[in-house]
């Protein structure tokens, strides 16, 4: 690819978007996307559940059944579109804040509750889904993916690996070395980037003083700009990279552009830095409702349907928080396990020290 | 009979310790395909100390890996070809280069594991010579082990001769764990003696009694073996019987080998080329004094680096432990 870097800096960004906010499709010459209504009823299907789930998290942090939550209130479209991109064969790599992804990739919800509740610090098994383990370090993800790709080439697998973060990663070290890595690896790997304007409560321009996704051209391989809020434009925007990076083109850098609707986690009060009316504009960009105007004006869903979804989320919601609730705290003797593979006598020793102090306690009683 | 004194001496060869880690890493690779090699200038230079000479024009390109210069991308990496089945082997060029890899080396590599309750393995080693005595700039001399040491999820070894390195570096490569492999880089052109047919070896984390002695029990690892020995050998002539141990593997740690030595001694002196403050030799200190108290005749003394950085190469030769110094720390446990 060829990159003018004069040009390039003085051109405004580029969006692609296939469905406006207020429902209508539109074209775009290098993109698109040829959904069955199912599909479509399926995305809105997706959108909904992971909202009431993310609704859900939120309420029982509130009520101290979880410690923190991490809320993805405003990006479902850029995470259930870029995870019903994947086949089962890729590999996705997660922030602590891709729940629709891990939705897309059949994760129980209530793993992922469990971390934030402190029971583990994960716990689903990274090769039963291709999801990997949530990474709370701030782009340390980006390299093990890199990583993951440069093995899918050895293995000379129809495959990709795709990994998230935020515009406030981009800053990092581990990101920068990841886009070199997979530059000159050509590793079939797909960078998306949610840039949800926020990293906690510093805006974009602490990072950035070019839109991120003109970041790669940089590094030589292509970014693109989507409308994060829109399903469709994510999904179309994602499968193609993913495409490419499966056929040996190499690595795609998405900036998905979207908006971080609610705080950065629970412990966080985003009033104390940005203004009430930004909110409500992002609100007339809500990536639910598009989906739901498209369908009624397009006569795809009726009333019922939509009835349909709600009651199905309110059960999903109740579902989360019962067996939430019934999570048990791990046993004592959970600290030892898992740390090696092997033996590890000193671990031994220290585990038959403590249960022997344990049982101090239970003599007494 | 015939047949079998043909092997032993095809077997036995005699190895710079560099080379029989060369060794190590061409038979691990031969046995297993999933074993790779990356690091900065792994691949046609053979490493900047010629460690994986060869290995990239025997086994291509795409096992033995010439990265961008960036330690961090290089851990990060491996841990990504290891979730996907690989066992990668890492070479970080000096000690002080590691520094950069400590976010992924500390908060991925030696955590991943537990975050997944056990669903998966990180098979990665993280080669690192080490230690000073080469005359080299700043950042080429240092001991960087306890920093590993302390980070749980992690194994840590040291190789101090060349039939132990040629053994230790294909048993942490078969290792499920990350190992850091620590490498003495002053002692990689010393020459010995390697059975590569050897079976009779001890496990990884075994330590090894190198020399017997009754009166103090002198514990070092690495470059410092050596001079440990060179000690008990000078000693000897002053009438001393020091009994030097090779401790091979710091986490975890072989207590028996170690206890089973002082309580026999009563009299241990530990040394090391890092900082005595903080070192490893204060979590040796400890152990034995817990384990050995009654046995002790004398507090177990420590010889290594002190607390200020490593110092210019014109002056290296009074910061590192030496002889003289080893003697002087021996001579102290007898006046209590």
């Amino acid at each position: 690819m060829t990159f003018d870097a004069s040009r390039d800096a003085q051109a405004p960004p580029e969006l692609v978007q296939l469905l406006t906010p207020e429902g209508e499709r539109v074209d775009h010459p290098d993109y698109d996307i040829d959904l069955t209504p199912e599909e479509i009823r399926g995305l809105y299907r997706d959108l909904v559940l992971v909202r009431r789930i993310d609704l859900e998290a939120v309420s029982l942090q509130r009520q101290g059944e979880l410690g923190i939550w991490a809320s993805l209130l405003g990006q479902e479209a850029a995470q259930i579109g870029s995870g019903r991109a994947l086949t089962d064969a890729d590999m996705a790599f997660p922030t602590y804040r891709e729940h629709g992804v891990a939705w897309c990739r059949d994760v129980d919800p209530v793993k992922l509750l469990g971390l934030f509740r402190g029971v583990s610090h994960g716990g689903w098994d990274p090769t039963e889904h291709n999801f990997h383990l949530y990474t709370i370090v701030i782009g340390s993800q980006t390299l093990h993916a890199v990583g993951y790709a440069m093995g899918i080439q050895r293995d000379g697998a129809e495959a990709a690996a795709i990994v998230y973060f935020g515009d406030g990663a981009t800053s990092q070290g581990d990101v920068n070395e990841s886009f070199i890595w997979a530059s000159v690896t050509n590793a079939p790997v797909v960078f998306f980037c949610q840039n949800n304007q926020w990293a906690i409560s510093e805006p974009l321009e602490k990072q950035t003083r070019i839109p991120l996704y003109r970041r790669a051209s940089g590094f030589g391989f292509p970014g693109i700009r989507v409308d994060g809020n829109d399903v469709f434009a994510c999904l179309a925007v994602t499968r193609k990279a993913l495409a490419d990076a499966r056929s040996g083109q190499g690595p795609t850098l998405i900036e998905a552009y979207t908006y971080r609707m609610g705080a950065h986690t629970t412990s966080d009060d985003p009033t104390r830095y940005r203004v009430a009316e930004e909110l409500e504009a992002w609100k007339l960009k809500d990536p639910i409702e598009r989906v739901k105007a498209y369908l009624f004006k397009n006569q795809l869903a009726d009333q019922a349907f939509f009835d349909a979804i709600d009651a199905e989320a309110e059960a999903l919601g109740r579902d989360v928080r019962k067996r939430c609730l019934e999570m048990p705290d791990p046993d004592p003797m959970a600290i030892f396990q898992h740390v090696y593979a092997e033996r590890h006598p000193l671990l031994e020793e220290e585990r038959e020290q403590f249960a022997a102090y344990l049982a101090t306690f239970e003599s007494e009683a | 009979m015939t047949v079998t004194t043909a092997r032993t001496v095809t077997t036995v060869t005699t190895l710079t310790l560099a080379r029989a880690i060369n060794e190590g890493l061409r038979k691990a690779m031969e046995e297993n395909p999933k074993v790779l090699i990356m690091g900065e200038d792994v691949g046609k230079l053979g490493g900047v100390f010629r460690v994986t000479d060869g290995l990239q024009k025997d086994f291509g390109e795409s096992r033995v890996i010439d990265t961008p210069l960036a330690e961090s991308g290089i851990i990060g990496t491996a841990v990504g070809l290891a979730l996907r089945g690989y066992r990668p082997v890492c070479e970080i060029q000096f000690d002080g280069f590691v520094f950069p890899a400590m976010d992924q080396i500390v908060t991925q590599l030696a955590k991943m594991r537990l975050r997944s309750l056990g669903a998966i393995k990180l098979p990665v080693v993280v080669r690192v010579p080490c230690g000073g005595g080469i005359g080299a700039v700043e950042h080429h001399s240092e001991s960087p082990e306890v920093y590993f040491t302390h980070t749980a999820g992690l194994r840590v070894v040291a190789c101090a001769n060349p039939a132990d390195a040629y053994t230790m570096i294909q048993q942490a490569i078969a290792c499920d764990d990350p190992v850091i492999f620590f490498e003495p880089k002053r002692r990689y052109w010393d020459k010995a003696e390697v059975d590569t047919a050897a079976t009779d070896v001890l496990p990884l984390h075994a330590a090894r009694v190198v020399r017997q002695g009754s009166d103090v029990t002198l514990l070092a690892y690495g470059p410092m073996v050596k001079t440990c020995l060179e000690a008990a050998t000078a000693a000897e002539e002053d009438g001393r019987a020091i009994e030097v141990i090779d401790l091979r593997s710091l986490n975890p740690l072989d207590t028996e080998t170690i206890f089973e030595s002082v309580r026999r001694t009563g009299r241990c002196v530990v040394v090391h080329e890092a900082p005595v403050y903080s070192g490893f030799g204060a979590e040796l200190a400890a152990r034995i004094t817990e384990a050995c108290f009654y046995h002790l005749e004398a507090p177990v003394l420590r010889v290594g680096g002190f607390s200020t950085p490593y110092p210019p190469s014109r002056l290296e030769e009074h910061y590192l432990p030496d002889l003289d110094r080893v003697l002087d720390a021996v001579d102290r446990t007898f006046t209590y």
